[in-house]
């Protein structure tokens, strides 16, 4: 792609898986 | 509901994709684009913006977004709603905040805890609760094998005797039962001396040592109860308790208020005493206090965060390199979504133990009578409490269902909904609003590091 670069893939829909990310 | 978050950040156009966790770096072209895309078709886009790009360089980048958005990348939808209550909902304790000191050699101005004693009696727990405190966890934690107790207080060092009697008797009672125990540890210093700093060094996987920065913003609110400043007192305590603790995992943690919204020189003045592991929080406190934090400092905060993730991004690959705990966030995995909708699990699998034995949601519940679950000694906990911690997620919390930064902020703490609106579901604002521009940042550091790792492939 030209435009656009993808740094990390879909890791939620991967993961449908005291006091975040 | 916005579906993707752009941001630009040290000149990267950064897009989020909120329901997938996708994160792109696109050019200024599809930046731009995405101000009207989806919403806008091809056509109109052009006459928008025609003036600045030509027209095939527009079809290039809606032809690239379009890709995206077929592959679950851009624009994909939030399907984890069924998955609210997956986690929470087990029944299961996994960890527990032992308050073994409701007292403190401290009194500082801001503390949560009424300088320790929770607005009751100042007490510290005996070995007979604590060790009831330990059983009760190992009875509740089902299959769950790794047990956390974090010691906590007041100041957990003022009842030493009692920390190192549960660590014995909790290994023993883990060995005996299959389950591993780790063992947490909150101090303001103050007693830390080399045979404590070892035992802890020895038997805690965490250590978070209370500093607020500089000499003269720790000691406006951090004081002995005789007024007396302490950052001389703990300063060289601090630093050997962390150069005795080796690669072991520790954070040097401040609170910064309206005194010192210029906090990013206290994170800088812990990194340049050599603390590796550094955390600053906003105060939280109602809006009638001369320190606590209001709308109207917002925007310097924003900025104060900006200087110092500039900052941090310089530091990054040197030998001043440091990690500030609300700039790590995992892009390439990180936690699954059930447990990001629900957060820290309080009222359910996080508890909270009072030296009389009386169970809360968590510490910061400690003393409101309105939030005692029952005691380590009885066997049944108020199911009712439970449930309504159960109900408090993203989903269900005010505004959370929209934002772009639910899937990393969890919804936030509840105490603070509880404390300002009386409503666990309640939005505190001023919390969102910080959380929200940390995450920003946090986003830009990972991507940095990225493309870094990337560019140093290559000329590998």
């Amino acid at each position: 792609m030209k435009h656009i670069k993808t740094i990390n893939e879909a890791t939620l829909v991967k993961s449908v898986g005291s006091c975040v990310g | 509901m916005s579906r993707i978050h752009k941001f630009i950040k040290k000149d990267i156009p950064i897009v989020l994709d909120v329901n997938s966790g996708a994160v792109h770096v696109v050019d200024r072209l599809v930046f731009d684009i995405l101000d009207y895309y989806p919403e806008a078709d091809c056509g109109q886009i052009m006459d928008k913006l025609g003036g600045r790009y030509k027209t095939e360089e527009i079809e290039e980048g809606l032809e690239e977004i379009r890709e995206l958005e077929g592959k679950g990348l851009l624009f994909s939808e939030d399907r984890y709603r069924d998955l609210a209550e997956q986690v929470t909902g087990s029944g299961v304790v996994k960890s527990l905040c032992l308050n073994v000191a409701h007292d403190c050699n401290m009194q500082c101005k801001y503390c949560f805890a009424s300088q320790g004693h929770f607005k009751g009696t100042r007490r510290l727990m005996d070995k007979d609760i604590a060790f009831r405190a330990v059983d009760f966890l190992i009875e509740r934690s089902g299959d769950r094998r790794v047990l956390e107790i974090d010691f906590f207080g007041g100041e957990p060092l003022m009842n030493f005797e009692v920390v190192q009697a549960v660590v014995e008797y909790g290994n023993q009672r883990a060995k005996n039962t299959g389950k591993k125990l780790r063992y947490t540890i909150t101090t303001n210093g103050l007693l830390l001396d080399d045979s404590i700093t070892d035992f802890i060094n020895q038997n805690m996987y965490n250590v978070v040592l209370s500093l607020d920065g500089r000499r003269e913003v720790n000691d406006r609110m951090r004081r002995l109860a005789d007024g007396t400043g302490t950052y001389d007192m703990i300063v060289d305590k601090i630093r050997r308790a962390v150069d005795r603790r080796g690669d072991r995992m520790y954070f040097v943690r401040g609170t910064f208020t309206r005194c010192n919204l210029d906090f990013s020189k206290d994170v800088m003045h812990m990194a340049d005493l050599g603390f590796k592991s550094i955390s600053v929080e906003p105060v939280v406190e109602r809006e009638d206090n001369y320190y606590s934090i209001r709308e109207e400092d917002l925007e310097a905060i924003k900025q104060e965060y900006d200087r110092l993730f500039h900052e941090y991004c310089r530091r990054l690959g040197t030998p001043e390199e440091f990690e500030f705990y609300h700039f790590k966030v995992s892009l390439r995995q990180g936690p699954c979504v059930a447990r990001r909708l629900t957060g820290c699990s309080a009222g359910n699998q996080y508890l909270a133990v009072t030296p009389e034995g009386d169970i809360y949601p968590c510490h910061q519940f400690v003393g409101d009578k309105d939030f005692i679950m029952g005691n380590v000694f009885e066997k049944k906990l108020d199911r009712g409490i439970s449930e309504r911690f159960k109900g408090v997620h993203v989903y269900n919390k005010e505004n959370c269902g929209q934002c772009w930064a639910r899937f990393y902020c969890s919804g936030g703490c509840h105490a603070n909904s509880y404390k300002f609106f009386g409503d666990l579901n309640a939005c505190y604002k001023v919390g969102c609003e910080m959380e929200k521009k940390r995450l920003e940042c946090a986003i830009a550091v990972q991507v940095i590091r990225m493309l870094k790792e990337e560019q140093n492939d290559k000329t590998v």
